[in-house]
């Protein structure tokens, strides 16, 4: 599993990059893996309100529906609309063109409670047993 | 606890109705190791049990039958020698003899979505089938296959709209069947979501607007009196609302009136007892559900869809199956695991049967017969129409005395009169004409309430 260094991680398997207060969200390699062929995202409109570790959508795939919480807090400023017609991107790409939504966060403090590339590796290596 | 007693004087020959023997029972309590059958109830306290049912000697099937047919008898049935003015909600309708042949077959005689669905091929499309039909009728873009009646088909409805607008108000108009609006406070009670009652009168004032925070209007068209409503008015006030529209019909309605897609409703459910099932001691029923594109994904019940498989051919999956309880558990879009499959294919084979055409024959009959009804009863004295609205098969009359005192007069002389809704009208009688009545039985009902007026 990819599981890039330069990210944060949660324990429900969402990353988060952030770059000038601005927080790109997405699911990990693993969780795309565990949850097979994507088949539709429910994402928030722009100007949405996310609170940290909230639900911000759903996520379908042909063996569940799950649903997506926000790595952090802020406002969403766009959700990826590729996914509409191409929720595969997901799986083919979850660290890039499959990337969910951006928001403005509210406190980049927030990030540092996340999971480190190495915590998460590890948090998923138990999970597997 | 009296097991099966062995018949008179006749220890070890079997039972006529029950298929083990003494024998049998002696060797299955040998096995579990109890002496008599009594002992495995012995976990029920004694002052719980029934020490003998003081019951007569088993009949032979002969004499059985004699006195089942004896008993058949005291029924009342209507149309044979019943003249039936009852709707409310449960309708007869002529059904073709086709409809009970095809659900008579033994690869459909089931209430139940198979089990192992992708293997019932036949079960799936005719489910197929119902749905593309009552997306056709409502004018809806997807319908799912079915729900167990219009009352829980409403509440459901109800609640999709309140998981698709984030809101926790229910609005109800007040001419909605009295029975769906107790079905809607139930389920809308678990969830702890507001039910209010909004009026046509409250409605049309100037400014009026649904209560803050509404997530859906619901209207009945025609509504519970038999009266056609301003859907169009409706419309309005719930979309200004931000609010959901959903329209309750009567599918025959659709023959003759305006589909719940063309006046803009986002849900349209309806009972479709009506396609092609009898009114049998109140059931079954049948829920039909339709809603636009958009709200696919919180349809609740389940979806029959059509694809091809690696071969090319065309076949019928279950889809969506991942917002079910099974898989979803408490997340899921509804708790409807089942559908009415064998009334939803009675449904399915009536429209097939009598088609675009000949549901606008049957609609036209209704709204005739019925209007040839009404006119009659207003003109005798003391009679008049409650509503002065247009209706289509179901109106509602005021009666010179309480209805209940004419409905008895009515039963004696062979004729099942209309609903008494007085405590919605004074001397309220809702009247229902279907294709159905004669015209002999609606000038005996006319004769009938002059006398006993």
């Amino acid at each position: 599993m990819i599981t890039p260094p330069e990210l944060r991680y949660t324990k429900d398997h969402e990353w988060v990059r952030v770059q000038d207060g601005i927080g790109t969200v997405g699911i990990t390699d693993y969780a795309q893996d565990q949850l097979g062929d994507v088949v539709y995202v429910d994402l928030p409109s722009p100007g949405k309100q996310l609170t940290q570790l909230a639900v911000f959508g759903e996520i379908e795939s042909v063996k569940a529906v799950s649903e997506l919480y926000s790595p952090v807090s802020g406002e969403v400023i766009e959700s990826n609309q590729a996914l509409a017609d191409k929720p595969e991107l997901v799986n083919e790409s979850p660290y890039g063109e499959g990337w969910l939504m951006k928001v403005r966060l509210t406190d980049e403090g927030e990030v540092d409670r996340l999971l480190t590339a190495d915590q998460y590796s590890d948090y998923i290596k138990r999970e597997e047993g | 606890m009296t097991a099966t007693r062995p018949r008179r004087g006749q220890a070890s020959s079997p039972h006529p109705y029950i298929p083990n023997t003494d024998d049998d029972r002696r060797a299955m309590l040998d096995v579990i190791g109890a002496a008599t059958a009594d002992d495995l109830f012995a976990d029920i306290p004694s002052d719980l049990r029934i020490e003998g049912l003081d019951l007569p000697p088993a009949l032979s099937e002969q004499e059985l039958v004699r006195e089942m047919a004896a008993l058949a008898t005291s029924n009342q049935v209507p149309g044979d020698g019943m003249a039936c003015f009852l709707g409310a909600g449960a309708y007869r309708h002529f059904i073709p003899s086709v409809v009970g042949h095809v659900i008579g077959r033994s690869e459909f005689y089931t209430a139940y979505t198979p089990y192992q669905p992708e293997i019932s091929q036949g079960t799936l499309q005719t489910m197929f089938e119902l749905q593309s039909m009552t997306c056709e009728l409502m004018a809806m873009d997807v319908a799912n296959a079915g729900m167990y009646d219009g009352a829980s088909a409403l509440a459901e409805a109800c609640l999709m709209a309140c998981n698709i607008t984030g809101r926790e108000r229910i609005a109800l108009l007040d001419s909605v069947h009295p029975s769906y609006a107790a079905v809607v406070r139930t389920y809308a009670r678990g969830r702890g979501l507001a039910v209010d009652t909004v009026s046509n009168a409250g409605l049309s004032q100037e400014h009026a607007c649904l209560p803050v925070g509404t997530a859906c209007l619901a209207v009945q068209h025609p509504n519970f009196f038999g009266h056609l409503e301003d859907v169009w008015a409706h419309e309005s006030a719930a979309h200004a609302a931000g609010a959901l529209l959903i329209a309750v019909a009567d599918p025959i309605s659709l023959g003759l009136l305006a589909p719940p897609g063309e006046y803009g409703a986002d849900i349209a459910v309806a009972e479709g007892q009506g396609l092609g099932s009898p009114v049998s001691f109140g059931g079954p029923f049948l829920g039909l559900f339709a809603c636009r594109q958009q709200y696919l994904r919180q349809m609740p019940g389940r979806i029959v869809g059509r694809t091809t498989d690696m071969d090319g051919r065309t076949g019928y999956v279950l889809t969506l199956q991942t917002r079910e309880q099974h898989i979803r558990r408490e997340r899921a879009t509804s708790n409807i695991c089942t559908s009415q499959q064998l009334v939803g294919l009675a449904a399915a084979v009536y429209l097939a049967a009598v088609g675009r055409h000949g549901l606008r024959q049957i609609a036209e009959a209704c709204y005739h017969k019925s209007h040839y009804a009404a006119q009659r009863i207003a003109a005798l004295p003391g009679y008049s129409l409650a509503f002065q609205t247009p209706f289509f098969k179901e109106f509602t009359v005021r009666c010179p005395k309480p209805p209940k005192q004419l409905l008895s007069r009515l039963l004696e002389q062979g004729i099942i009169g209309g609903l008494d809704v007085s405590d919605r009208v004074e001397n309220g009688m809702l009247v229902c004409v279907t294709e159905v009545n004669t015209r002999q039985e609606i000038d005996r009902l006319v004769e009938a309430l002059a006398e006993a007026r």
